[in-house]
């Protein structure tokens, strides 16, 4: 069993004990290998579900926008920088959450693992330290954990949570030397044309289920772009168009947003790197106005504010 | 291919390009015609959805102009615009729009000759691009489709 299970259970019986909160948003075992699911618990005696370990991935800031109670939250070093956004942007007070800071190790992709069994059917896995152990019916692999991270984690800098009330454990030493933007150069480098067709390639899968908008802890618009009408800004097809403009107005709502937690990928059915979009307009906001989102819970969001100076050399 | 013109659709500021089209054409200056004006309250009204959508119902170029930095009528409606447009540029280019098509502009109700000057680039510029390619939807090709299986199903009734 991780540290942290231990941990979060003593916090989450502690806190309802004491009536501090209404409620505990955590993990618990899913149904199926490498999927923890997100629980709510409300009574003492379902402390007992909560755990943690490299599959819970699932950004639990989403479920705090518009909250009216009191919640302790499990948070990752990427959830708490959505919570920092999620309180910039009035979505949620600070008295209203007790935050449970993971120091987090990376979380492991069950799709890596999935195409390194080449089909075999896991029924188990366990990490252990830096290993993952993955049995099924008469097989068992041991590999290091650390290649079949979601490919947000290993390029992630902002491993331990940014605010919490209290830490499951010691902060973690944060990645040094990761290239976070070398795809988002890779594709700044081809031409016009070839870029057309790259995000063309990457997009064409799409079944426009709008998983990455619903993942997104940061999407909580009363009416979605994609589901107004009069006018209508993105049709309802699955023309290419249609899909595009649904990605790039998905991927523009997020500048100076996006806290590279990989939700939207993570949910992403047919496996489209949706990050592809919003990175670029992670290393433009970096680079334009020098500010990475939600890592100070002061200040605006740069979208939201202004410098006279802003560079404008692309303005007549 | 000789006869395609640009069409091209300019969001112009109420305050100021707009004022500044309106001088152009009262002190008869010249600039092509290839521009189909859109009046807005600000520049800072303009949302990435417009663009994509002039795009999308066929313009060939999207051209923006508010009031220069300082002067706006909201007093600080474009400096929110600029960062919001360095972005939707960024990205607009990054995922394959062809750099030339999308055109920003900082033009004051006074500055007539700027607006015809800047509205002949923006033409020269799209017209060098040539006509839009991405961004419109296609209609799928039913005698494509149906053609060679009508053929099929003639061939095997004899």
């Amino acid at each position: 069993m991780h540290a942290y299970t231990e941990k979060i259970r003593e916090a989450a019986q502690r806190l309802l004990a004491d009536k501090k909160v209404d409620g505990v948003i955590g993990f618990r075992q899913g149904t199926i290998p490498m999927m923890s699911e997100p629980v709510f618990i409300r009574h003492a005696d379902q402390v007992h579900q909560l755990t943690w370990n490299g599959f819970c991935g699932v950004n639990l800031a989403n479920y705090l926008v518009k909250r009216k109670d009191r919640v302790a939250v499990v948070a990752k070093g990427c959830d708490s920088r959505n919570i920092v956004l999620q309180l910039q942007e009035n979505q949620i007070r600070r008295d209203q959450l007790y935050i449970l800071g993971a120091p987090c190790h990376g979380m492991v992709d069950r799709r890596k693992v999935w195409a390194f069994l080449k089909g075999r059917d896991p029924l188990q896995a366990t990490e252990d330290g830096d290993s993952l152990r993955v049995s099924g019916r008469d097989f068992e692999e041991v590999v290091d954990r650390q290649a079949f991270l979601q490919d947000n984690c290993r390029i992630c800098t902002h491993r331990n949570p940014v605010i919490y009330d209290e830490l499951l454990g010691d902060p973690v030493p944060e990645q040094a030397g990761v290239d976070r933007y070398e795809d988002v150069r890779r594709v700044e480098a081809m031409g016009s044309e070839e870029r057309w067709r790259y995000f063309e390639d990457l997009i064409a899968s799409c079944i426009r289920c709008y998983a990455c908008r619903n993942a997104c802890p940061m999407c909580y618009c009363p009416t979605c772009f994609v589901d107004e009408s009069r006018p209508q800004w993105v049709g309802k097809t699955l023309d290419p168009t249609d899909t595009r403009t649904f990605h790039l107005l998905r991927a523009i709502h997020m500048a100076g947003r996006c806290t590279d937690c990989g939700a939207c990928e993570r949910a992403c059915p047919m496996g489209i790197a949706v990050r592809q979009f919003t990175k670029k307009l992670e290393k433009d906001i970096k680079e334009l106005y020098g500010y990475e989102a939600g890592v100070v819970p002061e200040g605006r969001p740069p979208l939201d504010t202004y410098r006279p100076d802003d560079p404008q050399d692309f303005i007549k | 291919m000789n006869s395609w013109e640009p069409k091209i659709i300019a969001f112009l500021c109420n305050w100021c390009s707009y004022g500044a089209a309106d001088l152009a054409g009262v002190s008869r200056l010249q600039y092509p015609v290839n521009i189909r004006v859109i009046r807005v309250p600000c520049s800072g009204r303009i949302n990435p959805k417009f663009i994509l959508a002039a795009f999308r119902h066929g313009a060939d170029g999207v051209w923006v102009s508010g009031c220069h930095p300082g002067d706006c009528h909201y007093i600080e409606g474009n400096y929110y615009a600029r960062r919001k447009f360095a972005v939707v540029k960024s990205l607009l280019e990054h995922t394959g729009l062809e750099p030339g098509r999308l055109h920003f502009s900082w033009i004051s109700s006074a500055e007539a000759s700027k607006f015809a000057e800047t509205a002949r680039e923006v033409v020269e510029a799209v017209r060098a691009v040539g006509p839009a390619r991405h961004f419109i939807k296609t209609k799928p090709m039913w005698d494509d489709i149906e053609a060679p299986l009508k053929a099929a199903c003639q061939a095997e009734v004899g």
